[in-house]
């Protein structure tokens, strides 16, 4: 009876571990700061360079959490009040990417642009 | 105070259509009640703490602590998915067949029970402390304080909930011969779509480089963000810009699950025929 178990994680862990990147998380050397306030992003706009991986670092400055996400990056991250997250995106085709603050969505909207 | 009623709702509903699934998967297995409290229950204590943590969690390894948290939390629910089906696969007839009488069906049911317990909880953990930061945040500032925070909160508690229980009712319409496999194909692919987000997760982490082109867009015909859409990701993985490494996890979930039933059923028919 144990041996599903077994087989069912050693196929999770085969199924992740094939396309790990060894070295760990590669610390891209481009960060574009957004800053959060009176939930608005700040730029609204960004651009960022075209078919290279980016850092973004979001920068709440409110005292309330934010959920940082965007559908066209598939990015979902929680920032803290008062707090910074960073997120890997990219390499992003050229285009409009927008995002938005999953907490407060009527005012808390942005885009990145990659080119 | 309708923004918290919708953020909550969008949570609620996340958890409670993994728990109506369950519901309807554990039709009939005396005990299964306990089980899923204790899962509910673990998952809303679990979301108090990861959220009173979520910043600590949040810089722990190199600030991926959250993505891994989030991966690791889905890829647990994964496992648990896979066993449960197996388990039922080696074990679903004789469980059938004995399902009112109390006995051995039921203190060897427990085992796969507690593999459910554990994926309601882990769902309950991810989406509850989402909640509770939202809502303390809420508390926390001027804009509304403690009466926004209960009508909304509690509106979208129940309407979640609400939508949770149509589901299950539905569910259990289907009669109980085809009640099993529709909820063993449910579960399957429920594990399915998790293990897809969860590889979102890791290449947000940058802990997986490969496989982020971007296959197709749908969203022109569903959004993921959309009310049914949102459903459907819940319930079969659906997403409209889904990457090759989502697909490819998706597609092998499904698959080892299947191959993982198919020998756990042999293996039950072996050992049942001698003993006849």
């Amino acid at each position: 009876m144990r041996r599903p178990s077994l087989l069912s994680a050693a196929c999770a862990i085969a199924l992740t571990g094939a396309v790990l990147n060894p070295a760990g998380a590669a610390r891209a050397d481009d960060v574009v700061t957004i800053v959060i306030k009176d939930h608005r992003f700040e730029p609204a706009e960004v651009k960022i360079p075209a078919n290279k991986r980016v850092t973004l670092l979001v920068d709440n400055q409110d005292a309330t959490s934010e959920e940082f996400e965007s559908n066209e990056m598939k990015v979902e991250k929680i920032v803290g009040g008062r707090k910074q997250i960073k997120v890997m995106v990219g390499p992003l085709k050229p285009g409009r990417y927008p995002f938005f603050g999953e907490f407060h969505e009527a005012t808390a909207q942005g885009a990145v642009i990659a080119e | 105070m309708l923004a918290s009623l919708i953020i909550v709702f969008r949570e609620v509903l996340e958890a409670g259509l993994i728990v109506g699934i369950v519901l309807a998967a554990t039709q009939g297995v005396v005990g299964r009640a306990r089980w899923i409290a204790l899962g509910i229950g673990g998952g809303i204590v679990g979301s108090c703490v990861v959220a009173a943590f979520a910043d600590a969690i949040s810089a722990l390894f190199a600030d991926t602590g959250q993505e891994l948290f989030n991966a690791g939390v889905l890829l647990i629910a994964v496992v648990m998915l896979a066993w449960h089906n197996a388990w039922m696969a080696q074990h679903g007839r004789e469980l059938a067949r004995d399902m009112k009488a109390v006995g051995h069906a039921v203190r060897s049911g427990e085992k796969s029970l507690a593999a459910l317990a554990i994926v309601i909880g882990v769902a309950v953990l991810r989406e509850g402390s989402e909640v509770v930061l939202f809502l303390t945040g809420i508390l926390a500032s001027e804009e509304g304080g403690i009466t926004t925070v209960a009508a909304g909160g509690l509106g979208g508690m129940a309407l979640g909930a609400l939508v949770s229980v149509l589901l299950y009712a539905g569910l259990v319409q289907i009669p109980t011969r085809h009640l099993f496999s529709t909820t063993t194909w449910l579960l399957t692919l429920l594990a399915a779509g998790m293990a897809a987000t969860a590889v979102n997760f890791l290449a947000q982490a940058g802990i997986l480089m490969a496989g982020g082109t971007i296959l197709w867009d749908s969203s022109g015909i569903l959004r993921d963000n959309s009310m049914i859409g949102q459903a459907l990701h819940v319930l079969v993985g659906y997403t409209d810009r889904p990457t090759e490494a989502q697909l490819i996890a998706y597609v092998a979930v499904v698959a080892g699950i299947l191959l993982l039933t198919r020998w756990a059923a042999r293996n039950s028919s072996r050992m049942v025929s001698p003993a006849r």
